[in-house]
């Protein structure tokens, strides 16, 4: 436990040392929540978007970036990295396990995920009106299990990938494509409609955390999927994982 | 009672057979050298010893522990450095030193490791500015933080220039006088013959010789040279007459003698009876590289 403590220390400092790692994932979709609210149309109930306003409706795709940054875009390269330059490796030869650092990674993403959905919804409700999540339970939910998802695929691509280049490779993609059905890069109203229905089981699951942040309790199918996702993919990461 | 036992180690990967028979034994305080040939199996048979990997043959023991079921024990006591392993670039030399320390019961106190490796003015260097020897240091610092029994180095000194494996080469010296038993893989013949009380000669999977460098150098390349320019001239028979002399040759005015056992005390001998003075005497020996090359039909890296 000791041992745990010092690497989640060291690790957390080196993560925050990296500086543009934390400033994209958790600034970036705040300075957008902040952008989109300034402009007043941004605020305007619109019928287009449920009878919400666009930042309201945009709000959760700012979710999703800071989820697919940390879990898919981070979280995989760093492990590729560590594993590539020996340092679980040498991790191995001590009294402390890799696992220890595997897991500090994971609570590093977390915590980053945490904050983020922290500061988006309070920036949100104080400055620009957006509410509360309304169906706080439902939206806690939403966010775990599309968090859990998510971690689980860029764990899956930490498995799989057996160097650094071959990680961004392929975290790229499942980066590109979390945001993608996020809604990230076109606002989801702008989608053919059979992009945005995939989108709703695409993890995170934007629509999920839309519907209890604004309205109501999630449906349940999307939440089902989130969880057989993270459970699949996170037992076949388990499988691959290699620590050299 | 030997700190490392080895006993017909076997280790495959798929159908590569990266050791095929390997046995040797480790005594408390000693330095001891794992030669051979890239590919001989030098490395699988350390990370076999380090509890990295299963053997798929053989045992092997390390302070009386199995280093597969015993490992949570024996990581408490053996430090390991790893050939091309490294940190987190922004990780600071004093930042992996109080990690690394914080894993074991027993550890050394980090500041004074620091100034024992002369990293002293780098405490606060990210790994990704520190120099190859001052990795290298920070490497080995690594590896003695948990004030271990045994340490086993991996090409330790790969990629220094010869004043920073010069350097390490003391520190090596230093550890082993703490009382440290010291296991050192190594490609450098003049590493090994500098540092090793013995060596084991890998080669193919198989140690191929085992004994000290003075005592492998002299059973496998026995022949010794004389150079001398003699004052007065002699004949070739003086020496020839000699035992042990296998070969007489001669270079402008220089006389080369070429033979096995105690050549020089019977050449000066001679040369004393015949009042002949020989100026610019010297005797040359085979080296640990010699030995290398008759052993294992390849030249050392350099």
């Amino acid at each position: 436990m000791h041992a745990f403590g010092q690497i989640l220390k060291i690790e957390t400092r080196l993560y925050l040392r990296d500086f543009t790692s934390p400033l994209i994932t958790i600034a970036l979709p705040l300075a957008l929540l902040v952008v989109f609210g300034l402009i007043p149309a941004g605020r305007e109930r619109n019928p287009q978007f449920g009878d919400r306003a666009f930042i309201e409706y945009f709000a959760p795709s700012l979710l999703v970036i800071t989820l697919a940054m940390s879990a898919v875009n981070i979280l995989p390269i760093v492990l590729a990295t560590y594993r590539e330059r020996g340092v679980l490796r040498r991790l191995a030869t001590t009294p402390a396990s890799p696992a220890a650092l595997l897991a500090a990674q994971l609570v590093i993403s977390l915590a980053t995920i945490l904050v983020g959905a922290v500061l988006l919804i309070g920036v949100g409700w104080l400055a620009f009106d957006v509410p509360l999540p309304r169906h706080p339970l439902g939206f806690t939910l939403a966010l775990v299990l599309g968090t859990a998802a998510l971690l689980a695929l860029g764990l899956l691509v930490a498995a799989m990938a057996r160097t650094t280049k071959a990680a961004q490779g392929l975290a790229v993609p499942v980066f590109m494509v979390t945001m993608f059905f996020g809604g990230v890069y076109l606002p989801r109203f702008l989608l053919p409609d059979f992009l945005v229905r995939i989108g709703d089981y695409t993890p995170p699951g934007v629509q999920a955390l839309l519907d209890a942040w604004t309205a109501d309790a999630p449906q349940p199918l999307p939440l089902a999927i989130m969880t057989v996702i993270a459970v699949i993919a996170g037992a076949t990461a388990a499988k691959l994982f290699r620590w050299e | 009672m030997p700190v490392i036992e080895v006993t017909n180690l076997h280790k495959r990967y798929g159908d590569l057979v990266a050791v095929e028979d390997v046995s040797f034994s480790v005594e408390a305080g000693e330095i001891f050298g794992v030669l051979g040939p890239n590919g001989a199996g030098k490395t699988t048979t350390v990370e076999c010893v380090s509890g990295l990997r299963a053997p798929d043959g053989g045992g092997v023991s390390v302070l009386g522990l199995d280093p597969r079921r015993d490992g949570a024990r024996l990581r408490q006591r053996v430090g390991v450095q790893l050939q091309e392993s490294q940190l987190p670039d922004r990780l600071r030399v004093a930042e992996a030193l109080e990690l690394y320390a914080s894993f074991y019961r027993d550890p050394a106190e980090p500041a004074r490791l620091i100034d024992d490796l002369g990293l002293g003015d780098k405490r606060n260097t990210p790994y990704k500015k520190l120099s190859g020897g001052q990795k290298q240091r920070l490497s080995v610092a690594l590896a003695l933080v948990g004030n271990p029994e045994v340490a086993i180095l991996d090409e330790l000194t790969t990629g220094l220039d010869p004043q920073a494996r010069r350097d390490t080469w003391g520190l090596i010296e230093r550890v082993r006088d703490r009382g440290v038993t010291i296991v050192l893989v190594t490609h450098f013949m003049e590493e090994a013959e500098r540092l090793c009380d013995r060596v084991a000669v890998i080669d193919g999977g198989r140690v191929v010789a085992l004994d000290s460098p003075v005592g492998l150098v002299s059973r496998v390349v026995p022949e010794q040279r004389i150079r001398f320019r003699p004052s007065s001239p002699v004949e070739d028979h003086l020496f020839t007459d000699l035992p042990g002399v296998s070969a007489v040759t001669r270079s402008g005015t220089q006389v080369v003698v070429t033979g096995t056992g105690e050549l020089l005390h019977a050449v000066t001998a001679v040369l004393a009876r015949n009042q002949i003075v020989a100026a610019d005497l010297r005797l040359e020996q085979s080296t640990l590289d010699d030995a290398f090359v008759e052993l294992t039909g390849q030249r050392p890296a350099d």
